[in-house]
């Protein structure tokens, strides 16, 4: 099967998939008689976004911004704390375990401490989402750094190369399919952690919206501003999928998972 | 390349508290191939590795010294079974990546020279994953090659291939590596009576030396020469006696 082909063929599952997904979906609405304001179906919550698009883009670009924003300086961060820790033992002994019992605390519990520090605006979301994706692109990508082929690390002292070179020109490039999928994880994760900051204090983004329009039973406005941020995250997480693959197109990890 | 020297390695080797080996006195010839035989686990590449400077994981007490005075370290070159090729490189980019580990600029005249030397002209762009096992072991090889150190060492480098490629990469590793001191690690007597000007066989009891056929290598497989000794090496590796 040519790669078009199966393209096209997964695309006709998805649509079927969608298509079982909504039925059923209106199904139940009918079948049970449920009002709108309690579960709405799916054609009442389309009419609702396509009158609402307005409001829900001007949301949605909000989030998105804090999303990416936090996405980029986090994996950044994680990418060099990463290379740090695999350069320097102390850092190991000394931050490893930090970041280890730091994963302990849920950061959903530092939203509200994070809103006090940096206010109702975009800071307090960015930094969620740069704390939620920190970790697994840190572990994700030292742990790549670290199992780089022992073979390779014997050869490369037997020909004489300088510890940063090495670093440089094997352990980093070996490193990139597990930090790959360390940036996939991000991209599900970063908009999670936007959206609870915007619930636990904001007046802009999805995350409010969402709660605004369930506060006031207009639980189909509350349903399209989910679609909108669901559709953005899979559209973020094919976009991130595509760029790690298509820089490590050498590596079997990248072909072998979704 | 400068002259090729001898390598003397004496000493005793412990690892985890219990002595591998000690007491060894074992001289891997200048300017030949001394192929070292044994089973698993008697410390064959221990000793390799300790003459490459790499780590061990145990302690070894005693002396490795090449026999021109010089330094051993920065003129060996390393070649094991699994091909260490870097997958994201290319042909060209592997061979040619100990002067990028150094910081050197590479001769690339030379290295495709070698690519070509080693029969991979057409795959020079092609990466590691592309390649047959036997094509990644010439890549290897050439990029031995183009580190040109006096002193190559072997672990087992041709032990996963088939064996129509196996023997055309041992021709092709003899015809290219003339002239240097080779050290040959392998569990295979074929192999070590095919190429050894020099033959040990390292077993729990100790270094054994067994005189090479007096055929010059690199030997035919199927002289009478050749298998009559390999007979005697494979009846001395199972613990008969070797003379």
């Amino acid at each position: 099967m040519s790669p078009a082909q199966r393209f096209i063929g997964r695309s006709r599952d998805a649509l079927i998939a969608a298509g079982v997904a909504l039925a059923l979906w209106q199904g139940i609405v009918w079948a049970t008689g449920v009002p709108a304001f309690i579960l709405p179906g799916p054609w009442r919550v389309a009419t609702t976004l396509v009158a609402n698009i307005g409001l829900i883009a001007d949301h949605a670009m909000i989030t998105i911004a804090e999303v990416l924003i936090g996405l980029v300086v986090g994996a950044a961060l994680g990418a060099v704390t990463a290379l740090h820790l695999m350069v320097s033992p102390a850092a190991r002994r000394i931050a490893l375990p930090i970041m280890v019992f730091s994963q302990a605390v849920p950061v959903f519990a530092l939203a509200p401490i994070l809103t006090l520090w940096l206010g109702y605006g975009m800071a307090s979301k960015i930094a969620m989402a740069l704390l939620i994706i920190y970790f697994p692109v840190v572990s994700t990508f030292y742990d790549g750094l670290r199992r780089t082929d022992p073979g390779l690390i014997d050869l490369a002292r037997t020909m004489g190369a300088t510890p940063a070179r090495t670093l440089l020109f094997l352990r980093l490039p070996a490193g990139l399919p597990a930090f790959g999928s360390g940036l996939r994880l991000a991209a599900v994760y970063a908009p999670i952690g936007a959206v609870i900051g915007e619930w636990v204090g904001a007046s802009k983004g999805l995350g409010y919206l969402m709660l605004l329009a369930n506060g006031r039973a207009k639980t189909d406005l509350m349903f399209a501003s989910l679609f909108v941020l669901a559709a953005f995250a899979v559209a973020l997480y094919a976009l991130v999928s595509v760029l790690t693959r298509r820089m490590t197109s050498w590596s079997r990890e990248s072909t072998d998972t979704i | 390349m400068t002259q090729a020297p001898d390598i003397r390695l004496s000493g005793d080797f412990h690892h985890a508290g219990r002595p591998l080996f000690s007491g060894l006195d074992f001289t891997v010839a200048a300017g030949g191939w001394t192929c070292l035989l044994g089973p698993s686990g008697v410390g064959k590449s221990t000793i390799l590795r300790l003459i490459a400077g790499l780590d061990t994981g145990g302690s070894f007490s005693g002396k490795i010294a090449a026999g021109d005075g010089e330094p051993v370290a920065g003129r060996i070159a390393f070649m094991a079974q699994s091909d260490l090729l870097a997958p994201w490189l290319d042909v060209f980019g592997n061979v040619t990546l100990g002067a990028r580990l150094r910081g050197e600029a590479s001769d690339r005249t030379r290295a495709r020279t070698l690519i070509e030397q080693v029969g991979l002209a057409e795959h020079a762009e092609k990466r590691p994953a592309s390649l047959s096992g036997g094509m990644r072991q010439r890549v290897a090889l050439a990029r031995v090659l183009m580190e040109d150190r006096p002193i190559v060492l072997l672990d087992e480098p041709f032990a996963a291939l088939d064996a129509r490629t196996r023997a055309e990469m041992q021709e092709l590793a003899f015809e290219t590596l003339k002239g240097r001191t080779v050290l040959l690690v392998t569990h295979d007597p074929a192999e070590a009576v095919r190429l050894g000007d020099h033959i040990f066989i390292l077993s729990e009891e100790g270094l054994a030396g067994i005189e090479a056929p007096a055929l010059p290598s690199i030997r035919e497989v199927d002289a009478p020469e050749t298998l009559a000794m390999q007979a005697r090496l494979f009846r001395a590796l199972r613990g008969g006696v070797a003379t």
